[in-house]
């Protein structure tokens, strides 16, 4: 089990070094970072001066080191645009992008799931159908497609909630968050379904295979044979054991919802960490989009971990393989 | 995958009739998957639309009423006008047309064309990459192969789109933020490419690794032939039938991702318009009430990637052995 965690935190770190490399090598020869300090007349010996100050002139490799340095500080540079410290414009936005996020992962699990199970135990109903043709569609049809779909429904047809922004938002110390006021609430419903949609149909799905899969097996059989009612035998039995796969899904899922709310957010004019990179792309703001892929990168690769790690202790099957293996 | 052109087993009544013109098409016409193709009529609908979209786009110069990629052709008298079947509607605009007097109708055509070219090179791209690497990977195996292995591990983290989209910006920041459309085709290609080869790497090395141990690749490496042949003429066609359906449900995946790139603004510039363009176009109409500028590339654009998942979805089932 020791070796296993090493193993995986070894793992874990190749992959960040491999993205600080990538990430430094966008910052530094993709486009002179001197051109975008100063302005198009300053003499060639102020711009020698400004590239000395930077330290461009230092071996590459030590150029690396430096820029991992004050990553581990959470200190990327300063955003080409905006004139501030890339941290800061993050930090700023995160609450945002978090808060979009969650709610739109608890969405997916709590209708994933019910609509999962439903179309699992009746598989000939025309409600478990419709739930299939849904899924279809919702794999189908491109997020910002859906996001347009519901602002067009529910804030220019009906009127019923702001087609963009956070609504009012309470500051609780440097996070600010939307769930406590009634508009923030309202802007939150239909960027959260939009996003929350996709991995609805996702977990939908599973929990449907699953569950067929589960009703299949001998001890379904034999707690039908001991007289056990139904509901204990789908609920008690089937459901639970189809939760374990189900949780670990939508929990590496997390990381593509944070990279997908890139879109929503755009749809909705959401300020999270997503617009803003998303409008760095677009003004070649290279800073920015190298801390965004350093920030999402760190996010994904500790959820994996994670979600290893406790895969193994949730389920004892996996650790004779590993053992195996290893 | 040999089972695409198996005859068809003893018991199974599939049509053989009115196919017997050439020896190859009367094979197809004998074999299962013929034969599962004509017993699901969604498969043959999606067959249908996939097609149609596909003739729409080659045959869009015959079929617009303008082209929408050249300004000379656009009248500024002519914005803003409403469908046809409206009461503010004008001929020969059937679907309304834009803020700059651009057809509807027309720039779907045209967008259409834009999306299925990014789609189709982005898949031949990202497939061949994928199909080169994950033989070598399986083929050769040890160091190499952990190396090309441990690559794709990495990038299987990442959603794609985000991938694209940093190509994207690398790009943009390397030969500047102004580049000419038919560039912007090729950066949309290579990211997509870039972005969606993991999948087909993984199952040919898979492939790859049952086949290389069988009599036959034995008995070529035994008559001398080269390694680069027996992988492309020997190992590579046993290989195809999975690669086919990641193929096909790719195509689905890069018209997708080109279309969100698109929409984003990191795509094909407004004057020479994908699907996702428009979209991104007429989202700004929305609140003003004209909701054709949107809606109808919105509905071709749902409809291609629709009808080309059914498809991806029933050749997934009929090349499966395991589930007839």
């Amino acid at each position: 089990m020791l070796a296993f965690t090493l193993h995986r935190a070894i793992q874990a770190i190749g992959v960040m070094i491999a993205v600080g490399i990538i990430a430094f090598s966008m910052f530094r020869f993709a486009g002179d970072p001197v051109n975008q300090i100063v302005s198009l007349d300053t003499p060639p010996a102020e711009r020698a001066e400004v590239r000395k100050s930077l330290g461009l002139d230092d071996p590459v490799i030590v150029q690396f080191a430096r820029y991992v340095g004050n990553a581990a500080q959470f200190k990327f540079g300063v955003s080409y645009q905006f004139r501030q410290p890339v941290t800061a414009l993050l930090m700023e936005r995160m609450p945002a992008t978090l808060e979009l996020a969650t709610c739109a992962t608890v969405l997916a699990m709590v209708f994933g799931i019910l609509m999962g199970v439903y179309s699992a135990l009746r598989r000939d109903t025309l409600l478990a159908k419709a739930f299939q043709a849904i899924s279809l569609i919702g794999i189908s049809l491109p997020t910002f497609l859906i996001g347009i779909l519901l602002i067009y429904l529910f804030s220019v047809t009906l009127g019923w909630l702001p087609s963009f922004g956070r609504g009012d938002v309470v500051r609780i110390g440097w996070w600010t968050t939307g769930l406590l006021t009634v508009s923030g609430l309202k802007a939150l419903i239909m960027p959260s379904v939009t996003l929350g949609l996709f991995q609805m149909t996702l977990i939908m799905r599973l929990v449907r295979a699953e569950m067929l899969e589960v009703l299949r097996t001998d001890y379904i059989r034999f707690a039908r044979a001991r007289g056990l009612t139904t509901r204990a035998i789908h609920f008690g039995h089937a459901l639970k054991n189809t939760l374990v796969p189900v949780i670990t899904v939508a929990g590496l899922q997390f990381g593509s919802v944070i990279a997908f709310a890139i879109i929503t957010e755009t749809v909705f004019q959401w300020p999270g960490m997503g617009l803003l990179f998303v409008q760095a792309v677009q003004n070649v703001d290279i800073p920015i989009m190298a801390a965004y892929l350093l920030m999402v990168s760190l996010i994904f690769v500790t959820i994996n971990f994670v979600v290893d790690i406790l895969y193994t202790v949730v389920d004892p099957r996996l650790r004779s393989t590993i053992s195996g293996a290893a | 995958m040999s089972d695409t052109v198996v005859p068809h087993k003893a018991g199974s009544s599939a049509p053989r009739a009115g196919v017997a013109s050439a020896p190859w098409l009367a094979r197809l016409g004998a074999s299962d998957v013929f034969y599962s193709f004509r017993r699901s009529r969604l498969t043959m609908a999606a067959a249908a639309v996939t097609l149609l979209f596909f003739l729409i786009a080659i045959f869009a110069p015959l079929l617009a009423v303008q082209n929408p990629f050249d300004p000379a052709q656009l009248q500024l008298m002519n914005s803003r006008i409403a469908p046809l079947w409206t009461a503010d509607g004008q001929s020969p605009f059937l679907l309304g047309t834009d803020e700059q007097g651009r057809d509807v109708f027309s720039a779907i055509l045209y967008g259409l064309r834009i999306s299925l070219t990014v789609g189709l090179l982005g898949v031949l791209f990202s497939g061949t990459l994928g199909i080169v690497l994950g033989l070598i990977a399986g083929y050769f195996g040890g160091a190499v192969d952990s190396l090309i292995m441990r690559i794709a591990d990495v990038q299987l983290t990442f959603p794609a789109i985000l991938i694209a989209l940093l190509i994207n910006g690398v790009v943009k920041s390397v030969f500047g933020n102004r580049l000419d459309a038919m560039s912007m085709l090729a950066v949309l290609v290579v990211a997509i490419g870039l972005s969606f080869w993991v999948q087909y790497a993984r199952t040919v090395r898979g492939s790859v690794m049952v086949e290389k141990n069988k009599d036959y690749v034995a008995a070529a490496q035994l008559i001398g032939l080269p390694a680069p042949v027996i992988m492309l003429r020997h190992v590579l066609p046993n290989t195809m039938g999975p690669v086919l359906v990641i193929a096909t449900i790719n195509l689905a995946l890069a018209v997708i991702t080109e279309a969100t790139l698109s929409f984003l603004g990191s795509g094909m510039p407004d004057t020479m318009p994908s699907l996702g363009t428009l979209i991104r176009i007429g989202n700004n109409y929305l609140f003003a009430g004209e909701w054709w500028i949107v809606a109808f590339p919105g509905i071709t654009l749902a409809a291609l990637i629709l009808s080309i998942n059914l498809l991806g979805d029933w050749l997934r089932d009929a090349l499966n052995p395991k589930l007839r």
